[in-house]
């Protein structure tokens, strides 16, 4: 049977509808368990390789044989509204192999050491105090994703990339619109340009002016002919896109999920350091709010745990899947803030595993327990039923969350 | 237990000082650095969990 035979007969299509919104799709669980390397028919018709194990997830994302270029042919795009993204944007390092991907990534990452970040922490407990009060201060119901989950991120990365965080209801709207992976092509070319000109003309402002924040300092490795000017605005667009959704959701989505589990709700609120730093790490794996897999194009053939992957083909490693493989967590499905390790993929793995990670655990790991000290009496006030998951965003949560306290 | 890191081919992704602070560490430019070459009992299994996690698989541990 030749691979073209195979992909013809792909009855599973990806991503799948979940039957329940804080678990992957459980047709995710029956593959990992009789077919992990198997075909999957995606929006385009495409029959890309999808992997939902554990070990193999693993070793394909840190595989150099697999490429995380998309204008290669093959590579898997997530949806139309990525592809047109793809087609228009510039892209950043995150879309690149090594060397390109190493030489721009190794300019950043002096600015997300786990010391360098640690050194935000007053802003970070700060900004949340803040927003706390701001809560407090205003009707005892409220919308926690607007209060809170959304602008605790929002702040913190303005705040490190020198953004004005007057704006944000501007780029916050473009973020949103280009996550949105049901967005029609004009939505898409309109958010893609209108974010990427106002940071065009941001990194050419602090390039000439530069003041303390990360924009600035990469302007002046423009002005030292390391970088192009091109290359600063692309680098901002990322992390600004990045910085939003994915921390926000994980407020978002992992308050509802502590709140229908008071008893880790309660360890959380009343715990010590290296509780919260467990349970920040659980919420993490059993979220895995980036949940549309992670795409790569195989750039010779490889064997994969038996499988022949061809040179040309694109893989999908459900890294959702994978933080639930009963061969690497047991009772994958139970929430237990007491399980103790950071062995999950949620971050992914490999030379593109996320650099924002030591800021989003220290902004988790003082945004829950500050909410669930000030707010002991925190609850959701409507049913799962009425809320609108985020099944069709790029980074899954909640869209709002009705709360009182 | 004898640590040693590939720096050259370190992404920065901090994970090993997230999981044993008492034997890694980044410099200024974010690339690991290893504090105890020689990292006693206390710190094994936290050793052997950063070379897990190390994205890039840099870490070699010698037991």
């Amino acid at each position: 049977m030749t691979t073209t035979e195979v992909s013809e007969q792909a009855q599973t299509s990806y991503p799948m509808a979940r039957e329940c919104p804080y678990s992957p799709p459980a047709e995710l669980g029956r593959l990992q368990a009789d077919e992990p390397i198997t075909r999957a028919r995606i929006w385009d018709g495409s029959t890309p390789w999808l992997l939902t194990r554990y070990a193999d997830v693993r070793s394909v994302l840190a595989d150099p044989r697999f490429s995380s270029d998309p204008y290669r042919d093959g590579y898997p795009t997530v949806a139309a509204s990525r592809k047109i993204r793809q087609d228009r944007q510039r892209p950043s390092f995150i879309f690149m192999d090594d060397p390109d991907h190493a030489r721009l990534r190794k300019m950043l990452i002096g600015e997300f050491t786990v010391r360098r970040i640690e050194t935000l922490r007053p802003l970070i407990e700060q900004t949340v105090t803040e927003l706390l009060d701001a809560m407090e201060a205003g009707p005892r119901e409220t919308d926690l994703v607007q209060a809170f989950a959304l602008p605790l991120p929002s702040l913190v990365i303005c705040h490190l990339l020198g953004v004005p965080y007057a704006d944000h209801a501007f780029f916050q709207e473009q973020s949103h619109a280009l996550l949105d992976l049901t967005s029609g092509e004009e939505k898409v070319v309109a958010a893609l340009d209108a974010l990427q000109g106002y940071l065009d003309e941001l990194a050419e402002a602090k390039r000439k002016n530069p003041t303390d924040d990360l924009i600035s300092r990469l302007g002046a490795r423009v002005n030292a002919g390391e970088l192009e000017i091109s290359e600063v605005s692309a680098m901002a667009f990322l992390l600004l896109v990045a910085g939003h959704e994915t921390t926000a959701n994980m407020i978002g989505l992992g308050t509802l999920t502590l709140l229908h589990h008071p008893d880790q709700a309660a360890l959380v609120r009343d715990g010590d350091t290296a509780t919260v730093r467990s349970a920040v790490e659980e919420l993490l794996r059993v979220l895995t709010v980036t949940h549309v897999g992670r795409r790569r194009v195989a750039l010779e053939d490889v064997e994969v745990d038996g499988t022949l992957i061809r040179a040309g083909e694109g893989v999908i490693l459900a890294a959702e899947a994978a933080n639930r493989d009963p061969e690497k967590y047991s009772h994958p499905d139970d929430l237990d803030i007491t399980r103790g390790t950071n062995q999950h993929v949620a971050f992914g793995f490999g030379i593109h595993q996320c650099l924002g990670q030591p800021l989003a655990r220290i902004e988790l790991q003082i945004a829950y327990p500050a909410l669930l000290q000030r707010f002991p009496d925190l609850r959701v006030t409507v049913p799962d039923s009425e809320i609108r998951f985020r099944e069709e965003m790029a980074v899954y949560g909640v869209h709002e969350l009705p709360v009182a306290f | 237990m004898k640590v040693t890191v590939d720096k050259d081919m370190c992404i920065g992704a901090g994970q090993c000082v997230v999981t044993a602070p008492d034997v890694f560490d980044q410099d200024d430019d974010g690339f690991v650095e290893v504090l105890n070459e020689n990292p006693g009992e206390g710190d094994a299994e936290a050793v052997r969990d950063a070379a897990h996690v190390c994205p890039a698989r840099v870490i070699t541990v010698e037991e």
